[in-house]
């Protein structure tokens, strides 16, 4: 049995079946990611004054990761363009360079998640908070037996406020040191992982989201890449459809990644 | 709404962001990336126009 409109435009929508299909899959996927960023904007707002991290994130990062998935929308496009002029080499050629623009952008998103998850904030038992990138535990470091030392580097300050404004003149003149605590010391300690607060929170949440659809595009561009041959040689039209879909799919995750950037690493 | 729409829409989205990135970055006292900003927008203004042409007989829907 044939399906019907894989390549024809049906009639009473105007556009064939796939692409339907994908504009309503997005129109869902604006809802979920628009509930996300709206849950940032009410914890944003209503988070007590001088509590609201800034700076936390890494521009330099952050803007290599936006040029990244703004080169590989290009790619896609230029696939597609491929497709439609019958040039399956060149459609090879830049969806390769798709999938390595992508696994690049995971490869830097897990780095910095990486420098969050190895970044501890401790409360002192004297009222202060160490807080810097864990340099080793003692071999008896047991917090819960109070035995051992933590070595951070880092800084120690008198109030919880002087470490959420990084780019205030007083954090960016502050000077890092190796900072040796005992456990005995330690009234708390928490990395920087998605537990921490609320906007550690809702940027694992937002970007670990949208990480696993950069991961989930991949993987389908990936299968058209290196088993698309097939199709192609049967039904070029119907290929290329293909790849127009996923082409809006990756453009969308590739839009979202516009918003989140400002919102999460310049805000 | 064809890909070569949402590419248009996705150009018109990254050239705000260029601009915006060089306001933020200029309010920052960084002159330089304020520079870099101006000019990935004005780049990617010149690729949006070449892109057109270049799929101009691509329809939209």
């Amino acid at each position: 049995m044939e399906i019907p409109y894989t390549v024809q435009n049906r009639p009473d929508t105007g556009i064939y079946n796939a692409k339907l299909g994908i504009w309503l899959f997005l129109a869902s996927e604006v809802m979920l990611f628009g509930g996300l960023f709206s849950a940032y904007i009410l914890l944003r707002v209503g988070a007590e004054p001088g509590m609201w991290p800034h700076g936390w994130l890494n521009v330099t990062l952050g803007t290599v990761n936006t040029l990244l998935l703004a080169l590989s929308a290009i790619t896609t496009l230029l696939a597609w363009a491929a497709c439609k002029v019958r040039d399956f080499t060149k459609f090879k050629i830049f969806h390769a360079c798709t999938i390595l623009l992508a696994l690049t952008f995971l490869g830097i998103k897990s780095y910095e998640y990486r420098d969050k998850l190895i970044h501890y904030e401790i409360a002192l038992a004297s009222g202060k908070f160490a807080d810097g990138h864990l340099v080793e535990k003692s071999a008896d470091f047991n917090l819960a037996k109070k035995t051992g030392t933590v070595t951070l580097h880092g800084r120690i300050v008198e109030d919880e406020k002087e470490l959420m404004d990084l780019r205030s003149p007083a954090a960016q003149s502050a000077k890092l040191d190796e900072v040796t605590i005992a456990a005995a010391d330690i009234k708390k300690m928490e990395n920087y992982g998605p537990k921490h607060n609320t906007f550690t929170a809702i940027y694992f949440t937002l970007t670990g989201l949208h990480a696993l659809h950069i991961l989930g595009g991949t993987l389908v561009i990936f299968y058209f890449w290196a088993f698309g041959g097939a199709m192609w040689k049967k039904d070029p039209e119907r290929f290329t459809n293909r790849i127009e879909v996923s082409g809006l799919f990756w453009h969308f995750v590739d839009l979202v990644w516009i918003f989140l950037f400002p919102v999460l690493y310049l805000t | 709404m064809s890909l070569k729409a949402f590419h248009l829409i996705f150009v018109t989205l990254l050239t705000a962001l260029s601009f915006g990135c060089a306001a933020w970055a200029f309010q920052s006292g960084s002159v330089l990336w304020g520079v870099a900003g101006i000019a990935a927008g004005i780049f990617v203004i010149v690729y949006g126009i070449y892109f057109l042409k270049k799929l101009k007989n691509v329809s939209y829907l």
